[in-house]
């Protein structure tokens, strides 16, 4: 798939763009704070509906304006869509599919598919636990949309049922806790859910993860990924079912330790994607440059697994070959040169290898220039 | 920023759901613009409401005397009760017109977020009636969202140990007159696992 067509309107720094876009490489040159990466963050938030460097919509409208809109044409095998989102901070964005407008922006969900490459990722090897869990769960997403469904059923039940235990722990064991049985079956159920899909994702992307890490950085150890989940030792996949009772047999377990911290202590909320290189965990024992290379092969990774599953991401490279070094950016080059449609932002042109030169922007004073 | 008494009602007007500030605005210039008899007719009724509304013995809804309309029908089935959030579902129920039972309100939901469990829900009256009326069945029409879901949960299992009487629960599906094309995959997954044979 690719995206044809671009429109900000009150967009970050954006009063208004709008730009034509082709299948193949195209290349966003411009000085720092001209606001090239917005011009692609816009496309990210189509995608997945957050922002790859700021987790409230607030900083995504112009400075002045009440709201921004985003409007994208989207061409998959031949077919055209057009999407439509319009962001108020504080309020219930808006989506239109068409020019027609949907009950709930979680519905453009699926229509386009991007994999996102940005300095930001460092964090996936560096950051907390939750930056990973929100790899998984965007990527999750991607492929199935209706897991934004199960994702904030989850979270919903999540808050309720650390609501009661906060209450029972300040209660002193005086509170009715009778609840917490259904609590604990709702959780069960959809975090089963969740987690089985996580476990489904690592599985298929593990192998494809390692291959990019050594594809991208040969001469370092071999890199691993593997799901740590709260539960324990899980097999490599498992079925809704089996989870739901693995999960309420844990709850059960850890009843009187969840009762004296107030906190929900199994499920999904509290697993890990580690990142292994070698026999030592990334986080930590990595070098910078390695570190670069595990985010990258993560991208990657994902990349390929979303291209097995048929209709072929956009491949957004947001800044990120200045950060490379010279067999890390061919080896980037090479699998971006393939893609049905890579868009790559950069301060000077000097850093895009010579393969993803195809049409040129310029960005700068406010507006962006074919070149 | 308007002067004086003018902005206090514009402010008071505010806090209503689903009033902002720009239709506070308008509703406040619609009432200085009002004959006084309206305002005044307006200001019995808010003096009522702020005396006490009734709440019906018997199910909970808003209610004139001590029983509501409903439960005062001896013309209604007295072995079927509807088990609803809040007074407005009532209505919501009533007005398919397919319902001859009774209900009740249980005044909200589970949400231990806002310090709601089944001490602060009418849920001890509705085991008391089930245990003296007549009741056969039991429909659960609490909201399908994750609080709606956890009272009928909760529900359910205090509700089994009753010789002899049904629970139901509404099902859940896809609306009328729309498009299955159209339809969100949890609504419609449901549709599926709740299809029914004809």
């Amino acid at each position: 798939m690719y995206v044809r067509h671009l429109q900000l309107t009150d967009f970050r720094s954006w009063a208004q763009a709008d730009l034509a876009l082709t299948p193949g490489p195209t290349v966003f040159v411009g000085q720092n704070g001209q606001g090239k990466t917005n011009l692609v963050e816009a496309i990210g938030y189509i995608a997945t509906l957050g922002s790859h460097r700021v987790s409230s919509d607030t900083p995504l409208v112009r400075i002045g304006a009440e709201r921004a809109l985003v409007r994208i044409a989207v061409v998959n095998e031949g077919r055209e869509l057009t999407v439509e989102l319009e962001i108020t901070p504080g309020k219930a964005n808006r989506a239109r599919i068409n020019r027609a407008q949907v009950p709930r922006p979680r519905e453009v969900l699926g229509i386009l598919r991007t994999v996102l490459f940005a300095p930001e990722d460092l964090a996936l090897v560096r950051g907390d636990p939750s930056e990973r869990r929100r790899f998984m769960d965007e990527l999750l997403v991607l492929r199935a949309p209706r897991f934004a469904g199960v994702r904030s059923d989850y979270e919903r039940v999540l808050k309720q049922r650390n609501a009661l235990l906060k209450t029972a722990r300040g209660s002193g064991g005086r509170a009715d806790i009778s609840t917490l049985e259904v609590w604990n079956g709702h959780l069960a159920r959809h975090g089963a859910e969740l987690l089985s899909a996580r476990l489904n994702l690592i599985a298929d992307m593990a192998p494809l993860v390692s291959a990019a890490y050594a594809g991208v950085a040969p001469e370092s150890r071999p890199a691993l990924i593997n799901y740590r989940s709260s539960l324990g030792e899980l097999p490599e996949r498992a079925g809704v079912d089996d989870l739901t009772e693995r999960l309420l047999t844990a709850m059960t377990e850890q009843r009187g330790q969840e009762l004296e911290r107030g906190v929900s202590l199994v499920g999904p909320h509290r697993d890990e994607l580690e990142l292994v290189l070698g026999d030592a965990p990334a986080k930590g024992y990595a070098s910078h440059g390695e570190s670069w290379s595990f985010a990258l092969a993560l991208r990657l990774g994902s990349y390929e697994l979303l291209r097995a599953d048929g209709a072929e991401p956009v491949l957004v490279l947001d800044d990120v070959f200045a950060e490379l070094d010279r067999r890390r950016r061919a080896a980037l080059a090479e699998v971006a040169s393939q893609a049905e449609q890579v868009l790559v932002t950069a301060a000077v042109q000097e850093d895009v290898p010579a393969e993803l030169l195809g049409d040129r922007y310029l960005v700068g004073d406010g507006e962006v220039r074919s070149d | 920023m308007y002067e004086g008494v003018v902005q206090d009602l514009i402010d008071e007007l505010g806090r209503f759901p689903g009033v902002g500030p720009k239709s506070a605005q308008r509703i406040a210039f619609h009432l200085l613009n009002s004959d006084p008899a309206d305002i005044n007719r307006l200001r019995e009724v808010l003096g009522k409401v702020a005396e006490g509304v009734t709440f019906c013995e018997v199910c909970g809804t808003v209610a004139e005397q001590q029983r509501c309309r409903i439960c005062r029908d001896e013309r209604r089935d007295a072995t079927l009760v509807c088990v609803v959030e809040e007074p407005k579902d009532v209505l919501a129920v009533e007005r398919t017109g397919e319902f001859k039972g009774r209900y009740h309100v249980l005044g909200g939901a589970l949400d231990p977020l806002s310090g709601i469990g089944p001490d602060q829900l009418r849920m001890r009256e509705l085991l008391a009636r089930i245990g003296t009326d007549e009741i056969t069945e039991v429909i659960l029409a609490t909201d399908p969202n994750t609080e709606g879901e956890a009272t009928a949960t909760y529900l359910v299992r205090m509700l089994r140990d009753f010789p002899g009487l049904t629970v139901t629960r509404l099902a859940s599906g896809l609306p009328m007159g729309g498009d299955l094309e159209f339809a969100d995959e949890l609504t419609l997954g449901r549709a599926l696992s709740g299809r029914r044979a004809l």
